[in-house]
């Protein structure tokens, strides 16, 4: 894997919802095929960042590059091609009156794409039976929806993945599935991934680094690996972890 | 000494294929101490809380023994009822943000759910109302008692929560996911918290989560539910030792802090069809 390309650089990224500042000078390079993820408790500027790099935020300062490109303020085709969003809950991220089939044939009419039996493609990738195609969200389990949000994603080929909290909304068995999935799917297509979650444990599993963001502000980036020991250099890290090592019994 | 005894308890409702059994012949004992009654989505957990406290509505309909301090709760008029309600058993939710009333400030809707218990005089339900916030930790209660729920954080208002229910001195309190809204450093807070007050006052509490080892943390005994039925009953201590396959699929599930596998271990869920 090409780890000298760098697929996302963030360079004193700064982000403001009308006159609140809730991102604040964020440096963060993430290399092709790194799984690098964003932690913190809420509030802390985590999910704004990767809304900013999709657009969703509009309102922000600094640089933002994918692969090499940098992103401007307007809506960018080419980035969204390389780069696409998985939204935490699947109840509220897919549009209830479109089947499973409008979904993923809209992203590709959008970006101009012929459906050259990529639909079936993407969805035996993410696990889901034929069947499901043509069927509505409110007809699927919580587990199989947040599937067909990936899918959604996934069906453009992009090389960057933003994932806001993709598990938190599911049961833990439904969980090691999704996780197990996201870490396949990683592995078969060289994907990067930036991810988003509270939750330190689901980072050892998917992540290779992780940066600790506190009052919109990175306090610290480590490896993944210091979850084995939590020798974090920063001491609202080891706080953060302190506490998460508490919610984590060894039974 | 039991406080609670659930015998046979069922939960049905009909749907276009026929009846559906969301709790299916639930039996357990409860004495002043912390259950803890886990499972996944569906598995009837929460149905079971709501149940004891009468607030499964019609068409579902609701089967078996419900004895609580000695009176049968089944047997009780919707008079009666509301008078166990709150007073003696109650309930804290999942999320402060939708089950407190937006538009009334938190002291009013603290000394609400005493007055509507218990008559007394404006000063002394006032005092009672602060004496409470401060029992649930928040340092300033004259400022917050004035605030509405949009003006305090998630943590504060699962805080404001427990106060209430626990301002008329109930004997038992059930708590469906009280954590689950909130912050994992605010988490621990909130659940030390009800921790404490639940043993000082001698309670019983019955706390509903799907988290296994939180509630394994903050519970002595554990029902493990699946598709409306207890499939294992163990102290919380000895949640290691486990037997049924759904419990230990559960356990194993969850990725660890100190996490070297591969791939998670993932529900075979035909393996346990039968129970």
């Amino acid at each position: 894997m090409g780890r000298d390309v760098t697929a996302l650089r963030l360079a004193d990224l700064s982000v403001s919802y009308g006159r609140t500042r809730v991102v604040e000078g964020v440096d963060l390079d993430v290399a092709e095929g790194e799984s690098v993820a964003l932690v913190g408790e809420s509030g802390s500027g985590k999910s704004t960042v990767l809304k900013a790099i999709t657009g969703l935020a509009p309102d922000w300062t600094g640089t933002i590059e994918t692969f090499g490109r940098p992103r401007g303020h307007r809506p960018d085709l080419a980035l969204a091609r390389d780069c696409q969003m998985v939204f935490q809950d699947p109840y509220g991220s897919l549009h209830p009156r479109f089947s499973v089939d409008a979904v993923l044939t809209e992203a590709l009419r959008i970006h101009r794409q012929p459906d050259d039996g990529r639909v079936a493609r993407t969805l035996a990738e993410v696990g889901l039976d034929p069947r499901f195609r043509f069927r509505y969200p409110h007809q699927l389990s919580g587990g199989q929806r947040q599937r067909v949000a990936i899918a959604r994603a996934l069906i453009l080929r992009p090389r960057l993945l933003l994932l806001d909290e993709p598990t938190s909304a599911l049961d833990v068995s439904v969980q090691a599935e999704i996780l197990n999935l996201l870490k396949r799917l990683r592995a078969e297509h060289g994907l990067t991934y930036l991810l988003v979650t509270h939750d330190l444990p689901v980072v050892g599993f998917l992540c290779d680094r992780l940066a600790v963001m506190r009052r919109g502000r990175i306090v610290e980036v480590a490896p993944a690996t210091t979850l084995h020991d939590g020798a974090f250099a920063d001491p609202y890290s080891r706080k953060l972890y302190v506490e998460s090592l508490g919610a984590e019994e060894t039974p | 000494m039991t406080l609670l005894s659930v015998r046979d308890l069922s939960v049905t409702f009909p749907t276009p294929r026929g009846p559906v059994r969301v709790v299916d012949g639930v039996s357990f004992d409860l004495g002043r101490e912390r259950l803890g009654l886990v499972g996944e989505s569906g598995s009837g957990k929460s149905m079971t809380g709501r149940a004891i406290l009468r607030l499964i509505r019609p068409p579902g309909r609701v089967g078996g023994a419900l004895t609580f301090e000695g009176q049968d709760l089944t047997a009780l008029s919707e008079r009666r009822m509301r008078a166990v309600r709150g007073a003696r058993i109650s309930m804290v939710m999942q999320d402060p943000r939708y089950s407190l009333n937006p538009v009334m400030t938190v002291g009013a809707q603290i000394a609400e759910g005493l007055r509507t218990h218990e008559r007394m005089g404006r000063a002394d339900t006032r005092r009672r109302v602060f004496e409470m916030l401060e029992a649930v930790r928040i340092d300033d209660p004259a400022r917050v008692a004035r605030l509405y729920p949009h003006e305090v954080s998630g943590g504060m208002g699962q805080r404001i929560m427990i106060a209430m229910m626990l301002i008329p001195k109930p004997a038992l309190l059930i708590a469906d996911e009280p954590t689950s809204a909130l912050d994992g450093s605010v988490q621990g807070e909130v659940l030390r918290l009800m921790d404490d007050l639940v043993r000082a006052r001698g309670m019983g509490l019955i706390l509903i989560s799907h988290d296994l080892p939180l509630v394994a943390r903050y519970c002595d005994r554990i029902l493990v539910m699946h598709a409306g039925r207890v499939v294992e009953t163990c102290a919380a201590a000895e949640l290691d030792r486990a037997t049924h396959p759904y419990t230990r699929g559960l356990l194993a599930a969850v990725p660890r802090m100190h996490e070297t596998r591969a791939t998670l271990p993932v529900l075979d869920r035909s393996g346990w069809g039968g129970t």
